[in-house]
């Protein structure tokens, strides 16, 4: 598979990830040899084969229906949550304006 | 007085107890060590008074008579992967540039729980993406070990563990914290000469631990040896309501239960793992590794792995699928970094933000990550990566019919050079093809020193085992740890 510059801004776009063309020009080269040594993988007979789920075996358990039965996990720790905010104003975190 | 710093982790914990010397001796000497070791770059925050607050509790309940916690004495080193409450934390991220977590995570406050106390956070590859330790946005860990020939050319301590596999070596700490996703704790611990396991998935709590791809993250202890790896992997792992992932079981008292006797134990020898170049040291050390354990009383069986290939091309989708999605939550609004361009709209700010602060291995990753996910190609690769790590895993099904524990080499080489692999992303994947498959499965599996190559630099044997066997594979790795004698180390450079 070979991945060109413009499919390279395009899946940077969807990861928001910023992307110069001289960045995207080296990294579409890279990509297409890392995706093209993947690609081995289509030789492999997985008819019938389902997929892997969980490594091991494993039942996804239900909490008790307690509030804050564990404080890590539970409310009331506002201001513990947002300490390390880069900008957060009133108890709020911040962004630029996304309505006009 | 003896060196304190010469002494692990299991003779730590005893001097304390026994009185022999006091546990604020142990903290201040490794402390010092530390402070003197600059120029390794193990250390990415140095938490001295952590140490000796844990020592001084310790020294205190030995006066009023108490029983000793398990770790009580032993102060560690922490990978930067887990959050420490007040201590920053940064995966080696300049994205989490400034983080000083408010919570612990669950497998550094088991130790703490346990006794031990923290001589600082260790160094890694960014966010555990690499496997020399090159990807660290502060700089490389330089490994204590020098090649014989005079050269002095700077050596990789492995990665992404490679802070921890350093520090231990350089004994500036006689354990330390690490995770391992693809061979992070065993392919460091084969470069430095030092021992290191990871349990079965589910083993470790991942709460608190930084996510890279969360279906293969594990935590484990990197130590001097079996016995130091066995004490720590104790108090490191147990159930944890906060994890879905972790498996409520006991935690085994793998201390008291190891043994050396390999008798009525078959290895098996997956014939797969004889890859196409690979070193003549390599297959001697292997060569002597069936040897350490036929003279340990194990059967040797020759077994088949035949889906061993797509292992790493598999991984190579499935990890950086979890990963892209893992790290989408650094957005510049939380936490961390934020880059707001003059003007710049909420979309540009997270592009700008996630292009400043992570570096180029990691956004290779979520690129290659999110381009597997796209609409379109999902079936093709991650859906075909997943169905091919179900038939890796029924491979080591069926050899486990025939046999108790797998002997493989750990790694394909001795540790390279810095710089020597960094141009060629795919020649550095290839590092971990003897560690992958073991993590697509969740198994156990360990790294020990086997012996040193012709340059002089350690060679690790890896022992893997069935689920939840961890005291066979610690059995199996004291047996080559028993024969091996293993005495060398780095010269002191630094």
């Amino acid at each position: 598979m070979s991945v060109d510059t413009t499919t390279v801004k395009k899946v940077a776009s969807l990861a928001r990830l910023a992307i110069s063309d001289a960045d995207a020009d080296k990294l579409a080269p890279e990509l297409s040899n890392i995706l093209g040594w993947i690609e081995q993988l289509g030789e492999v007979d997985t008819a019938g084969v389902e997929p892997m789920t969980a490594v091991i075996p494993n039942q996804l358990r239900l909490r008790d229906d307690v509030v804050n039965a564990d404080p890590l996990t539970g409310g009331g720790i506002r201001d513990a949550l947002m300490s390390n905010a880069p900008e957060a104003e009133h108890g709020f975190f911040t962004v630029p304006k996304v309505i006009e | 007085m003896t060196d304190l710093t010469e002494l692990g982790i299991a003779a730590i914990r005893d001097g304390v107890r026994a009185g022999t010397f006091s546990a604020v001796e142990v903290a201040e000497a490794f402390n010092a060590n530390i402070a003197a070791a600059k120029a390794l770059n193990a250390f990415l925050v140095e938490t001295p008074e952590h140490a000796l607050a844990a020592a001084r509790a310790a020294d205190a309940a030995r006066a009023a008579g108490e029983e000793l916690k398990p770790l009580a004495g032993v102060s560690i080193g922490m990978k930067d992967l887990f959050c420490t409450a007040g201590v920053a934390t940064t995966a080696a991220s300049h994205i989490l540039e400034g983080f000083t977590p408010t919570y612990e995570s669950t497998v550094s406050q088991n130790l703490w729980d346990a006794g031990a106390g923290m001589l600082g956070k260790l160094n890694m590859d960014q966010f555990a993406m690499g496997s020399s330790n090159e990807t660290s946005a502060f700089g490389n860990v330089i490994s204590p070990w020098r090649r014989k020939d005079g050269g002095n050319a700077p050596l990789a301590p492995g990665g992404s563990s490679g802070g921890s596999s350093a520090a231990v070596a350089a004994r500036l700490c006689p354990g330390a914290t690490g995770t391992d996703t693809g061979g992070s704790i065993r392919q460091p611990a084969a470069f430095t000469g030092i021992s290191g396991i990871k349990p079965t998935y589910g083993r470790c709590s991942r709460w608190g631990t930084i996510a890279f791809a969360s279906s293969l993250d594990q935590a484990g202890p990197m130590a001097r040896d079996v016995r130091d790896c066995a004490i720590m992997l104790e108090a490191m792992a147990g159930f944890d309501a906060k994890d879905s992932t972790s498996l409520k079981l006991d935690v085994p008292r793998w201390e008291a239960g190891l043994s050396p006797s390999m008798a009525g134990k078959r290895v098996g020898i997956p014939k797969e793992y004889r890859v196409d170049g690979m070193p003549a040291e390599i297959e001697a050390l292997w060569q002597r590794g069936i040897a350490w354990l036929k003279d340990a009383g194990a059967e040797i069986v020759d077994v088949s792995l035949p889906h061993t290939k797509y292992a790493l091309p598999a991984y190579y989708i499935i990890a950086p699928a979890e990963a892209s999605s893992n790290l989408a939550r650094y957005d510049g609004v939380r936490y961390g970094l934020r880059d707001l361009p003059q003007g710049a709209g909420l979309q540009d700010m997270y592009a700008a933000t996630r292009a400043d602060g992570f570096g180029s291995e990691v956004k290779r990753r979520i690129m290659i990550g999110t381009y597997v996910l796209s609409a379109g190609f999902y079936d093709a690769y991650y859906t075909q990566a997943q169905k091919v790590r179900t038939l890796i895993a029924r491979d080591f099904q069926a050899a486990f019919e025939t046999c108790d524990v797998l002997l493989t080499p750990t790694a394909p080489s001795a540790a390279f050079a810095l710089g020597e692999k960094s141009a060629d992303p795919i020649a550095m994947y290839l590092n971990d093809v003897f560690t992958v498959p073991s993590s697509l499965a969740g198994l156990p599996a360990m790294s020990v020193p086997g012996g040193l190559d012709e340059a002089g630099l350690p060679l690790g044997l890896q022992i893997i085992g069935k689920p939840l066997d961890e005291q066979g594979v610690l059995n199996a790795g004291l047996a080559i740890e028993e024969r091996a004698g293993f005495t060398a180390r780095a010269g002191r450079w630094w």
